[in-house]
């Protein structure tokens, strides 16, 4: 059996000993406990009030419900506590730092959400008379452009829903542009066995077969073995760059011009474009397809989990192939929407239609927003102040933590260490659960797979010198702790909301709904 | 530039830690001949947020926003009223700034959210366990039907002509892919669901039959004997629900016996956004869900004891198992699954099943009002708060012109199925809580005028 | 009965021409809490070095690999309630499942406890 790479395994929790006085609330101060809504909620109680119900006969043809929800309600005060106790469960941007590499964690301005929530965007149908929606439209061609001269590409993609629909975009318009031209029986992608797992899982969605290209000693592919492997049987490689051990890949144009020699196209992965936007245009370095995360490097939030947007640029070679539906702007200067039944003669090589509707239109309004805000030359100084900050705790902090690739030159935008150094029975995670108690969310842990315990560090460019320094304190401090063997590390978090959670448990015994406990009496 | 904080002097001060003597110095292992010089030519430069306001409101005033006049699309998206508490819900920075809870300890919130969103999603869809969201109901609906062809190792799915053209058509993009077989339909503009028709296809290739209830035309049917007809064959049903709220006042998929209940969660909290982002939803039986996409969220306990929630089962994504995944779906839409979480908790039961009401019997009304322009025939018998018009000509270029008029008259299905004959006729109207009698009365006395 | 280990830390009880088959108690170590097994069904072919099971813990999911060839005649169902078993007693009744060898001289290319032993301790 293979035993994986990465360094991390499961540990049960050891139990604390909490020494603290009991409250009779179970709450701590400003700490606030707080139960489920099916807890403490009841399906009599509604937190809104509704009209009457108008007179009539139902017609809903015999299915009416007969059975309960089981939907619990409270009213609006008891909502907004029960929210915002939860919310403050949370460690978030608006907080602090939020190092995790690869993810791009920089300010949401908050002028975003504002134009976002202006009733012509936030109250539009997506299936109005095209007439009607104009200026939203507007907005999808005004993005597309920025988009399109940042990158230096032909053309964009816009409805992929998140990174790995537009991952999975970029995929299909390759084997698309293959397959016109005859050359389906290309079966193999290469990727680099840094990349992220959404890289082979679309590759292998797509029907192809994943094989891996070896990262070289100096945490980049190994551009031989890579040149190697190309032939007549390879129809694309995904390449992220800068990479996910956070180096830009200074062979790109090498690489994406024998990849063209042999017919095979170049896939980008664009999640860490924050550290060359404005500075460097992918389009320049030969490829083909790139997917950029609208939450990642124009700050559309986050949310806990999404929602995202992956718009994907494309060269002039896959542009044929874009999938449905995408804006055009006419001669009239009025836009239209090319759908299934207006690609006709003009678009008949789309590979098809991703989603339903447009794409993620409030995503949109954001991410125009605040590339309207920050213009070219604000752009260009993001990227240039997001490797700054990652440089400066990259050299403040090599001679703590074993940092593989800090001898061969700059870091891009994220600084990668490892666990080489830490006390024996001491791991990166201890690292992070350390790091939560100074008030820090931890760094990307684990991943990539190609550095034994990675942490991954990306301050993105919204950060102060002041922050930074205290962040690259607290970071110091608990790797000093680590590599000394202190025991209180094995047991941190000691001040969150909750301390180290059985996974395991979780897992083996999956618990998934809430179900109404049996009580003690009533199950006698 | 007031989101870059960094001033020269701590740059300097920063460089000299470094040991470069310029920003550009770390960009090196950029090739010369791909750096650029200075900012992109022909591009504007930074704006005030005064500027920038003024440019994206000049493109919100060229829209018609749906509050503004009378409004009846639906078709996969709806008008609610969405209580004012939701937006102040999402806004909290903890939850808007907040990332994927891969770091339990310090994201309960989040967890939290999730596990009652998931709890309230099943019991609304009636199935035993459902995830965290999808992107939207398009796509969990191509998900379900890979799901059924792991599970059932057939590739045949069966899909239903009340389905949503735009599903169908991300299905069939899919399935050049999957290699799922599928068998579509475009519908009939009468009252028929299908329900017959579906059964005599079900054979023993078949994976899955999936139908949208209510459908695109707004019909509704009882699912039980399909249901008993895909288990007869080891197939399984897969049931579509694009407006949530009418399970407020009809039986839910899961209650039927469907498989896998997916759907779209946009009606509550979330808006119509002009399409997105919306929150997928996805519901199946315990004994599939291994095999089910997308995030999950389980309880569990720290090591005090104490209660708590964290992702599980995670070794079904793409992050753990790369190409052997079950998805290569790697974020969901929590915000948007907050949203409706919270919208639910207002409603509650009770305040579900009024609004519910509150549409059916509204629509029922708007039905019967709009019978009464002459040469309008309701296709519908039964629906919940959409119903399909057959006008005695083309209705869309009836829905171009109410539009002049100022009226947002439903979609055509002329717009959704464009160039079919039979369906050319037929008009789709929604009618909610946020429709007026007003707004019926000005849609019949435009379409009267219009149609005479 | 004779106990042969494969390079990928499997192991296998050769009985006639019967195989039983699971991983190493290093291997256990190695991967922390097992959570979930999923074991071939009765009837399925197996090709050595070829994909047989995947054993799960919270974050990692490896891949078992058949030692020998051979047709399955049993999956552990005791995994399905108790995945600790794998932890708890790996090389007894933490077994995957049990097959009939297609090769038997397959077995040749194998390694013994002895061996095993070595190339763990390298490891």
């Amino acid at each position: 059996m293979t035993i994986n790479a990465s360094g991390w395994r499961p540990e049960r929790p050891e139990t604390n000993a909490d020494t603290a006085p009991a409250t009779f609330t179970g709450n701590r101060a400003l700490m606030l406990d707080e139960p489920l809504i099916f807890e403490v909620g009841s399906t009599e109680t509604t937190g809104v009030d509704l009209a009457e119900v108008p007179a009539g006969t139902s017609r809903l043809g015999g299915l009416e419900r007969a059975r309960a929800i089981g939907l619990p309600g409270l009213s609006e005060p008891e909502t907004m506590r029960h929210y915002t106790r939860l919310s403050r469960q949370n460690y978030a941007i608006d907080l602090g730092l939020f190092p995790l590499g690869s993810c791009t964690m920089k300010h949401n301005p908050r002028l975003n959400e504002k134009m976002a929530r202006l009733p012509g965007f936030a109250d539009v149908h997506p299936l109005q008379p095209v007439d009607t929606v104009q200026g939203a439209f507007g907005v999808i061609h005004e993005l597309a452009e920025w988009l399109i001269t940042l990158t230096g590409m032909h053309s964009v993609a816009m409805s992929p829903k998140a990174g790995a629909h537009g991952e999975l975009c970029g995929i299909l318009a390759i084997k698309a542009a293959l397959d016109a031209k005859g050359e389906g029986a290309r079966k193999v992608i290469l990727v680099p066995e840094s990349a992220h797992g959404t890289n082979p899982a679309t590759a292998a969605f797509a029907g192809y077969a994943v094989e891996n290209i070896p990262a070289s000693d100096a945490g980049r592919i190994d551009t031989d073995a890579l040149l190697a492997r190309l032939g007549p049987d390879v129809a694309a490689v995904m390449i992220t760059n800068p990479n996910t051990c956070g180096l830009f890949e200074r062979d790109m144009k090498t690489i994406s011009d024998a990849v063209h020699a042999v017919g095979g196209f170049v896939y980008c992965d664009g999640a860490n474009f924050n550290a060359i936007v404005g500075k460097v245009r992918p389009g320049d370095l030969g490829i083909d397809a790139m997917h950029i995360n609208l939450h990642k490097t124009f700050s559309t939030p986050h949310g806990g989990g999404g929602p995202g947007s992956g718009p994907v640029v494309l060269s002039a070679a896959l542009s044929p192939f874009a999938p449905l539906p995408f804006v055009v702007k006419q001669s009239d200067g009025k836009f239209a929407l090319i759908e299934e039944e207006s690609a006709g003669d003009d678009h008949p090589h789309s590979f098809g239609r991703m989603v339903a509707f447009h794409g993620q239109m409030g995503m949109f309004t954001r991410a125009l927003t605040y590339i309207l805000s920050h213009g070219a030359d604000g752009l260009r100084q993001v990227a240039e102040d997001a490797v700054l900050n990652a440089n400066y705790i990259l050299r403040s902090l090599e001679g703590t933590l074993s940092a593989p690739f800090a001898a061969s030159g700059p870091c891009m935008h994220e600084a990668l260490f490892s666990d080489d150094g830490l006390a024996e029975g001491f791991s990166t995670l201890d690292v992070a659960k350390g790091l939560i108690d100074e008030g820090f969310h931890p760094m990307t842990v684990y991943f990539p797979l190609v550095v034994h315990g990675a942490m991954l560090v990306e301050p993105t460019e919204t950060e102060s010198k002041a922050g930074i320094d205290q962040f690259i304190g607290a970071l110091r401090s608990v790797a000093e702790r680590a590599k000394a063997g202190d025991a209180s590390l094995k047991t941190a978090p000691h001040f969150a909301p909750r301390s180290r959670l059985d996974e395991t448990q979780a897992a083996r015994k999956p618990v998934l709904v809430w179900r109404e406990p049996v009580l003690a009496a009533a199950a006698e | 530039m007031r989101y870059l904080p960094l001033t020269d002097t701590d740059r300097q001060a920063m460089l000299a830690t470094i040991g470069a003597a310029t920003i550009d110095d770390l960009f090196v292992d950029v090739p010369e001949a791909a750096r650029l010089s200075g900012p992109i030519a022909g591009l504007p430069m930074h704006a005030s947020e005064m500027a920038v306001e003024r440019h994206m409101s000049a493109l919100a005033a060229k829209n018609v926003a749906a509050g503004s006049v009378p409004f009846f699309l639906g078709c996969g998206a709806y008008k609610h009223h969405v209580p004012a508490s939701v937006d102040h819900i999402i806004q909290r920075g903890e939850f808007l700034t907040a990332y994927t809870p891969y770091q339990p300890e310090i994201a309960q919130g989040t967890l939290q959210v999730m596990f009652e969103f998931q709890t309230q999603v099943a019991r609304l869809l009636g199935t035993d366990v459902a995830n965290a969201s999808m992107y939207d109901g398009s796509t969990a609906c191509w998900e379900a039907i890979g799901m059924a062809r792991r599970i059932t190792k057939r590739a045949k799915a069966i899909l239903s002509p009340g389905l949503h053209p735009h599903y169908v058509s991300v299905a069939k993009t899919m399935a050049k892919y999957t290699g799922d077989a599928l068998d579509t339909a475009t519908p009939t503009l009468d009252d028929d669901f299908g329900i017959d028709a579906l059964i005599a296809k079900i054979d023993g290739e078949t994976s899955c039959v999936v139908v949208q209830y209510p459908d695109i035309l707004g019909r509704i049917a009882d699912l039980t004997a399909l249901a008993d007809a895909c288990h007869a064959n080891k197939a399984l049903l897969i049931a579509v629900v694009t407006e949530p709220v009418a399970l407020g006042a009809i039986r839910s998929p899961g209650e039927m016996d469907a498989d896998i209940v997916v759907g779209e969660g946009q009606s509550l909290g979330v808006g119509l956004q002009f399409g997105g982002p919306y929150v997928g939803l996805f519901g199946c039986k315990d004994k599939y869900v291994r095999q089910m996409p997308g995030r999950l969220c389980g309880e569990t306990v720290d090591a005090e004891g104490k209660r708590g929630f964290v992702l599980t089962l995670s070794t079904r994504e793409q992050h753990i198992r790369r190409e052997k995944a079950t998805s290569n779906i790697c974020t969901s839409s929590v915000l948007c699954a907050l949203a409706m979480s919270a919208h639910m908790t207002l409603l509650g039961e009770a305040g579900l099943r009024r609004l519910a009401e509150i549409n059916h019997l509204g629509a029922a009304a708007a039905a019967d009002r709009l019978a009464q322009v002459p040469g309008v025939e309701v296709v519908s018998n039964a629906f919940f708060n959409e119903f399909t018009l057959k006008l005695p000509r083309e209705a869309r270029p009836v829905v171009r012109a109410l539009a002049d008029r100022g009226i947002l008259a439903g979609v055509s299905l002329g717009r959704l199925y464009p160039g079919d004959g039979d369906l050319a006729n037929g008009l789709v109207i929604a009618v909610t809580e946020t429709t007026t009698q007003d707004d019926v009365e000005a849609l019949a006395r435009a379409l009267a005028e219009e149609l005479a | 009965m004779s106990r042969y280990f494969t390079q990928d830390h499997e192991w296998v009880d050769v009985e006639g021409d019967t195989g039983t088959v699971g991983i190493t108690e290093f291997a256990q170590g190695q991967l922390g809490d097992i959570v979930f097994v999923d074991v071939p069904e009765a009837g399925k072919t197996l090709s050595k070095g070829g994909d047989a099971a995947v054993v799960e813990s919270v974050k990692a999911a490896s891949d078992v690999y058949a030692p020998v060839s051979g047709t399955v005649t049993e999956g552990n169902a005791a995994l399905t309630d108790s995945p600790a078993l794998v932890n708890e007693d790996a090389e007894g009744q933490g077994w995957f499942f049990k097959l009939t060898l297609s090769d038997p001289s397959e077995l040749s290319g194998l390694m013994d406890e002895a061996a095993y032993a070595a190339f763990v301790a390298k490891q």
